[in-house]
């Protein structure tokens, strides 16, 4: 099925995206009140959470160029010295930047 | 269903200061914003429905998938498709919070996911990993993010010119160095090394050999499967 891009087209596409992104947002949530939660659910979830932002950053850091890699060292090694994200964060970015520029 | 809800309250104060603790990481989502609005209006978009895109999705990366798809027509399944799964993470994040969530009333608890995109999330996944429970930051933290991501992109499909080149300035690393400084704050046991590492290697081999769009979700779970079958000792 296609849908056109003229204006009332455009609209029904970003309903169809809206739609689809709230099942996502209530999904899990909804799906967690027929669970009974124990302590290996518990563990599960916990596990789950740290794992995802893992799973984001994986592909990033391996197949990244070489800005991307740099930030992500960059961010890794100030915050496991400081504990300070902002500043991680800031020394990411322009190392991403300036390995960009350089490289 | 047996759980008394009446346990969590939102704390309007804690909800201002989560809306500010989040300012600081919204100023980099205009520039998302922004790369999107221009993005979008190359392809074709008006600028009003770019912005109104913005405002009803709120969720960048699918954002931008679904404007590469743009043509005369858009084949309508596909599209779904792209859309669900660089979004199933939500699904993940949102059950991460149920043990929270479900101690509010439903109306209070759907309310607030409208606004649960990754930073808020990682925000409140490791201040609850740190023994903080923090739902405001979901509800005042995804408003700032929501504003900056609609104020983005209005300013992009606009002025998108003065912002030509995001990447050149490392402006797409902002929400990778961001999400990485959240899962390093978090607590590191010998549990939750084992949990990256599968979660790691699932992501990476998913992105490889499965279709695309699918190593998030893959990742988490076989990370979450380390929670599931390595129990915790009792007691913190």
């Amino acid at each position: 099925m296609n849908i056109e891009t003229t204006t009332p087209g455009i609209l029904l596409i970003i309903a169809i995206m809206t739609l689809v992104t709230l099942v996502t947002r209530f999904g899990g949530v909804f799906l967690m009140s027929f669970v009974t939660i124990n302590p290996r659910v518990e563990g599960f979830i916990n596990a789950m959470a740290s794992s995802v932002l893992i799973a984001i950053l994986a592909p990033l850091a391996f197949d990244g160029d070489v800005g991307a890699r740099l930030a992500l060292g960059t961010t890794a090694m100030i915050m496991l010295a400081t504990r300070k994200p902002l500043p991680a964060i800031a020394a990411g970015i322009l190392a991403a930047a300036l390995g960009r520029y350089l490289i | 269903m047996s759980i008394a809800p009446s346990g969590y309250r939102l704390e309007p104060a804690k909800v201002r200061s989560q809306f500010f603790r989040l300012l600081p990481i919204s100023l980099f989502v205009v520039a998302f914003g922004i790369a999107f609005g221009l993005a979008a209006v190359q392809k074709g978009l008006a600028p009003l429905e770019a912005t109104l895109m913005s405002v009803l999705v709120f969720a960048g990366a699918s954002q931008f998938a679904a404007v590469d798809m743009w043509g005369p027509a858009v084949s309508v399944l596909p599209l779904m498709a792209v859309v669900f799964a660089i979004n199933s993470r939500h699904i993940l994040m949102g059950a991460s919070l149920y043990p929270m969530l479900r101690e509010m009333p439903p109306l209070q608890r759907y309310g607030i996911l409208l606004v649960l995109t990754d930073a808020n999330w990682a925000v409140s996944a490791q201040d609850y990993q740190n023994g903080r429970r923090n739902l405001e930051v979901i509800l005042g933290g995804g408003f700032v993010l929501w504003l900056a991501w609609l104020i983005g992109t209005l300013l992009g499909v606009y002025f998108g010119g003065l912002l030509q080149e995001p990447r050149s300035l490392g402006l797409d690393m902002v929400l990778g160095c961001f999400l990485l400084s959240m899962a390093l704050g978090g607590r590191k046991t010998p549990r939750v090394l084992v949990a990256w590492f599968v979660a790691g290697s699932a992501s990476m081999a998913a992105y490889w050999w499965l279709p695309a769009h699918t190593h998030v979700v893959v990742g988490a779970l076989a990370g979450g499967l380390v929670g599931f079958f390595w129990l915790e000792e009792a007691g913190p």
